[in-house]
């Protein structure tokens, strides 16, 4: 994994600038669509993050870890856990115990149970891409490091 | 005899994969090798967990209307999780070993035992 | 049934050769093959949740994190040195090389042949492969498919159980991932450019 890139090749450049922001719209329709059909969270958050990876690597180590990604990878993935947590306290705040999602709305359960299920989702796409992009750029690095 | 082979020769496969990978941890010396047969032992694993959930004529655990019979979503939601707690192990475990590379300079284990008898 | 048989053995294919092969960036490269067969058996299997999360985390993830870590450490594995099952002895300068690797294969093997015969003899009180009256369809998996849609309106078994009833789990899941996380930085310092 050089600082370099892909030392400029313009076919992969080209290719990967227009596939990344597809390959993100990808990721949030899998994890917004988890209830209806395969998908969820995980998938969502680990292609995010795979996303961004590639970002990393064919532009360069270097210029991916300037565009803030150190600071924002661990922002996400303690906003991930802390999402989740705070659902489940507000469940609890709600009258209900931890993560019961029927005691956010008391009269209509399935909403509830949509509401709750789609902010879990979200905090766990987060924490998960976000856990993700820190260990690869922790592990990227020349062999001197 | 021939019912009790084909009843079980899909457990028998996955056992065998799980048996590849485990002689990957013991036998190999070096260190990511050890780590590439941790990966094969925890997939062949979730295979095995996986093919229990499997019902003869069931189909994919979502709500359809021409559904007769539903596989087991059970196991696939504990293996979802395994999956994700494999990945964080292989990360940390690689961890490790760049930094053991850092401090030692081997990489294989023989080695970096007779680095830290021998000692500073 | 000839797909799967077919799939199964480029799995076994694919696992000995990872193991198998010196040049540790080729064994990376076949554990990402065997990641992705994987995830065809996984679709064969009706395992669709599964099959999504092992291409994107087995194939995708994986793969990188270990080429990564390659190209930090040193992408070739060495030969066993020769003196390493007797070490104080001196080497006589007649002794078979290849004798040594067997005899340093043989307590691996025989240890690994035990285990697998054992877990063999564990499975022939299994039930059978697919059978639909196994223990494990019963209980509470039954409870599960017919009365997760009605009451809480999610079509998906499986984000239904993961979020829903089981999503203690779920959430100790996520502290995982986030421990691991934060255990490499702290294994592997700060870096980043100087």
């Amino acid at each position: 994994m050089s600082g370099r890139g892909c030392g400029g090749n313009l076919i992969i450049k080209t290719v990967s600038g227009f596939l990344i922001p597809f390959i993100q719209l990808f990721a949030l329709y899998l994890a917004a669509h988890g209830d209806l059909g395969p998908g969820g969270g995980f998938q969502g958050g680990t292609i995010f993050a795979a996303s961004l990876i590639l970002y990393a690597i064919v532009f360069g180590l270097d210029e991916g870890r300037e565009k803030v990604y150190e600071k924002a990878a661990g922002v996400m993935a303690a906003a991930g856990v802390l999402v989740f947590g705070g659902i489940g306290l507000l469940c609890m705040a709600a009258g209900g115990s931890f993560l019961q999602y029927s005691a956010l709305l008391p009269g209509d359960v399935k909403t509830a149970y949509h509401l709750g299920i789609y902010g879990v989702e979200i905090g766990v796409g987060l924490a998960v891409a976000g856990a993700l992009l820190l260990l690869f750029m922790k592990t990227a690095g020349s062999r001197d490091d | 005899m021939i019912e009790l082979i084909a009843g079980k020769y899909n457990y028998w496969i996955y056992i065998c994969l799980m048996m590849i990978g485990f002689y990957a941890i013991i036998a190999k010396g070096n260190l990511i090798k050890k780590i590439i047969g941790i990966n094969i032992f925890q997939s062949a694993v979730f295979l095995f967990y996986i093919s229990i959930s499997k019902v003869r004529g069931g189909t994919a655990p979502i709500l359809w209307e021409n559904a007769v019979l539903y596989d087991n979503p059970l196991p696939h939601v504990l293996i979802l999780t395994a999956i994700v707690v494999s990945v964080s192990t292989t990360a940390l475990a690689l961890a490790l070993v760049i930094r053991i590379r850092k401090e030692f300079g081997a990489m294989e284990e023989d080695r970096i035992a007779k680095l830290r008898s021998d000692g500073p | 049934m000839a797909l799967k048989f077919t799939l199964l053995f480029l799995l076994v294919v694919c696992a000995a050769a990872a193991v198998r092969m010196k040049d540790l960036l080729g064994a990376v490269i076949m554990l990402c093959a065997y990641s992705l067969i994987m995830t065809l058996i996984w679709t064969l299997l009706n395992a669709v949740d599964v099959a999504l999360t092992e291409a994107a985390v087995g194939a995708g993830i994986v793969t990188v994190l270990l080429i990564a870590a390659l190209g930090r450490t040193g992408s070739r594995e060495e030969d066993p040195p020769p003196s390493s099952l007797i070490p104080s002895a001196k080497q006589p300068a007649d002794r078979h090389p290849s004798s040594l690797a067997v005899v340093r294969c043989a307590l691996p093997l025989l240890a690994v042949l035990l285990t697998g015969a054992l877990l063999v003899y564990g499975t022939l009180d299994m039930p059978d492969y697919s059978a639909p009256a196994s223990p494990a369809n019963l209980h509470v998996a039954s409870r599960y498919i017919t009365d997760s849609a009605p009451v809480t309106g999610i079509v998906n078994f499986v984000t239904a159980i993961l979020t829903g009833y089981r999503g203690f789990d779920t959430f100790g899941e996520t502290v995982v991932i986030f421990a691991a996380a934060v255990g490499a930085l702290l294994i592997l310092g700060k870096g980043g450019k100087k």
